[in-house]
């Protein structure tokens, strides 16, 4: 995308946020029942956006259609606020919304998109998070008929993803699924969390935000409402448990390369003599701690 | 649905028998009443112009097949009742619809337990769903029907287990491994996909699955054929061993005549989607009453 890119006359006449009023509307009323049912995947009319499916349509057009003026968004991808999914999509809604505000501040912002990551600073009441969905339902994988799947929900007959996990135990001794962690909202439906890590998972748990999904190619919308329970599957005597991080020579938590934090979500990746360094996967987060310390944040 | 949350109970699972009610010897569980099976648009003249004295099950007026027509019997707890018949005659209708496989055009089915009557036909899907899970137990001529063949043969079991809100992985895997060798599956294969297995060894953990939950009622739809001699004793052995056990009652649909003059004491006789005879097993090999009971004897003896 061109920077300097300037919309011509006829193409400013599109209305505030891209989609028209209309589209927006009609978005508005499946976020809306998606509250009001949490983890329930509601179908909607996923319109044409100017990219391509898969690259984030559903979670744009949920935040298109909930931006205002006075709001203030963030982006980000797999944690960073840099990546090329980040961007092109924060200039796409800074240039077809007019007087909002961008940052990459967490406790800034009114509104934040994110692809697989949930930020590590916890998230307040004023604050909405919109998660982008590849695959909305979790039983895809054991259940090809969608109608199947409907009643499945409906029934709360999730034994099969069960099945699922007890079959990974049987053979890898514990639960290997890294990440789509099938999650039980309110007691009722299991929805997909997005490519989340586990780690991420108990934020959902009786979040002060409100988590929407949106999937574009899926054309489905859910929602985690405020203060609503959230619980992975697991079994009784197989408690679910997250990436932990620890040195297996040592025994200890590895800290981040940069901001040395030992209670965030970290990204492994080789260094110039291929040894493996960990970082934070939130660089805001470990920006922040950078600065609170008085050092500069370094390349890394 | 006050219903569902009354019926709810994961302890019948975890404590197994010992949860289950028993149900006392001659205590009916299942009356089923003019059970009609259409498939095809039906008309008027459907019952009246099929039957074994048509000898057809084919509407002439308006081509629809009937699978069954009519078809009434009792159950009584603890009791192996017998459905033989040609092929086509209508008695696997008659356990799939008993199972919610299929839906009937008429008729009605009551199951008793432990005070409880359900009218199976006005049920929801919601209930026939509990119904089937925990108090319903099937047994399929073809494993493929019955089992997951994309899980482990102990996994098709905990599924079951899981069905009726047992999340408990130690507790599953112990009483899969019971239920295992109890049907002669050597436990230490309990973690191999059935795809693997023997053909009798796949009846086995089928019959493991039904078993699971401690049924009261069980169906066993040609559970044998296909089965080599020696195999087919063995698991008619386990059946019956199974019967005294658990007091399950069962009907047992066959075309093999040695099949019910080993495990049933009563029998049905069908032919065109009608009951043509039914009384206790050794009255009907001994002194068959209808023509066709009588050449089926007379072919098999």
């Amino acid at each position: 995308m061109n920077p300097g890119y300037k919309l011509s006359p006829v193409e400013a006449s599109y209305s505030f946020a891209f989609l028209d009023e209309y589209a927006k509307r009609e978005i508005r009323r499946a976020i809306l029942k998606a509250i009001s049912l949490p983890g329930y995947q509601v179908p909607y009319a996923s319109r044409e956006m100017p990219m391509g499916r898969g690259f984030g349509t559903g979670g744009l057009q949920v935040t298109l259609s909930i931006i205002g003026p006075d709001d203030t968004l963030k982006v980000i991808d797999q944690g960073s606020d840099d990546s090329v999914n980040a961007v092109n999509l924060r200039r796409f809604v800074e240039m077809t919304c007019p007087g909002i505000s961008t940052t990459s501040n967490t406790s800034e912002a009114t509104i934040i998109q994110s692809r697989h990551r949930i930020p590590e600073l916890p998230l307040s009441e004023d604050q909405v998070l919109v998660l982008q969905v590849p695959y909305p339902d979790p039983l895809v994988l054991i259940e090809p008929s969608e109608a199947r799947r409907k009643t499945m929900h409906g029934e709360k007959d999730y034994s099969r993803l069960l099945t699922r996990l007890y079959e990974d135990l049987i053979r890898f001794g514990e639960i290997t699924i890294s990440h789509r962690y099938p999650t039980r909202i309110n007691g009722h439906y299991v929805l997909d969390p997005s490519p989340i890590p586990r780690y991420d998972i108990p934020k959902l748990n009786r979040s002060r935000a409100l988590i929407l999904f949106g999937a574009g190619r899926e054309k489905k919308v859910y929602a985690v409402p405020p203060f609503t329970s959230a619980e992975p599957l697991a079994f009784e005597d197989v408690p679910f448990r997250t990436e932990d991080f620890r040195d297996p020579k040592t025994g200890e938590r590895r800290p981040c390369s940069r901001c040395r934090s030992t209670d965030s979500f970290l990204d492994e990746f080789l260094d110039t003599k291929g040894e493996k360094i960990y970082q934070c996967s939130d660089s805001d987060y470990c920006n922040h701690r950078l600065f609170r310390k008085g050092s500069r944040p370094e390349k890394p | 649905m006050t219903m569902q949350t009354e019926m709810t109970d994961e302890a019948v699972v975890a404590s197994g028998a010992a949860g289950t009610p028993v149900p006392e010897t001659g205590q009916k569980i299942l009356a089923v009443r003019d059970l009609t099976k259409i498939f095809g648009p039906g008309c008027g003249e459907c019952l009246a112009s099929t039957g074994p004295l048509a000898d057809t099950n084919v509407c002439p007026r308006c081509g629809s097949i009937i699978a069954l027509a009519e078809v009434g019997f009792n159950l009584y707890a603890g009791e192996i009742l017998g459905i033989i018949g040609e092929s086509g005659s209508g008695k696997s209708t008659v356990v799939k619809t008993l199972y919610f496989d299929l839906s009937p055009t008429g008729g009605e089915a009551v199951f008793h337990h432990s005070d409880m009557s359900f009218n199976l036909f006005t049920l929801n899907a919601a209930q026939r769903r509990w119904l089937r899970n925990h108090r319903m137990g099937m047994v399929y001529q073809n494993p493929h029907l019955g089992l997951n063949f994309s899980v482990s043969a102990g996994g098709n079991i905990a599924e079951r287990l899981l069905v009726c809100e047992l999340y408990h992985y130690g507790k599953i895997r112990t009483l899969v491994r019971e239920l295992l060798s109890r049907t002669e599956v050597p436990p230490g294969r309990m973690d191999e996909r059935p795809g693997g297995f023997s053909g009798g060894m796949q009846q086995r953990v089928q019959i493991a699955k039904a078993l699971a939950t401690r049924p009261p009622l069980l169906f066993l739809d040609e559970i044998t054929t296909g089965l080599d001699l020696s195999v087919q004793a063995r698991i008619l052995d386990l059946i019956l061993e199974i019967q005294r056990e658990f007091m399950t009652a069962m009907i047992v649909v066959t075309h093999d005549l040695g099949v019910i003059r080993l495990l049933a004491e009563r029998t049905i006789v069908m032919k065109h989607g009608r009951i043509i005879e039914a009384g206790l097993t050794d009255q009907i090999i001994e002194d068959p009453q209808h023509p066709y009971t009588q050449r089926l004897v007379a072919s098999a003896l």
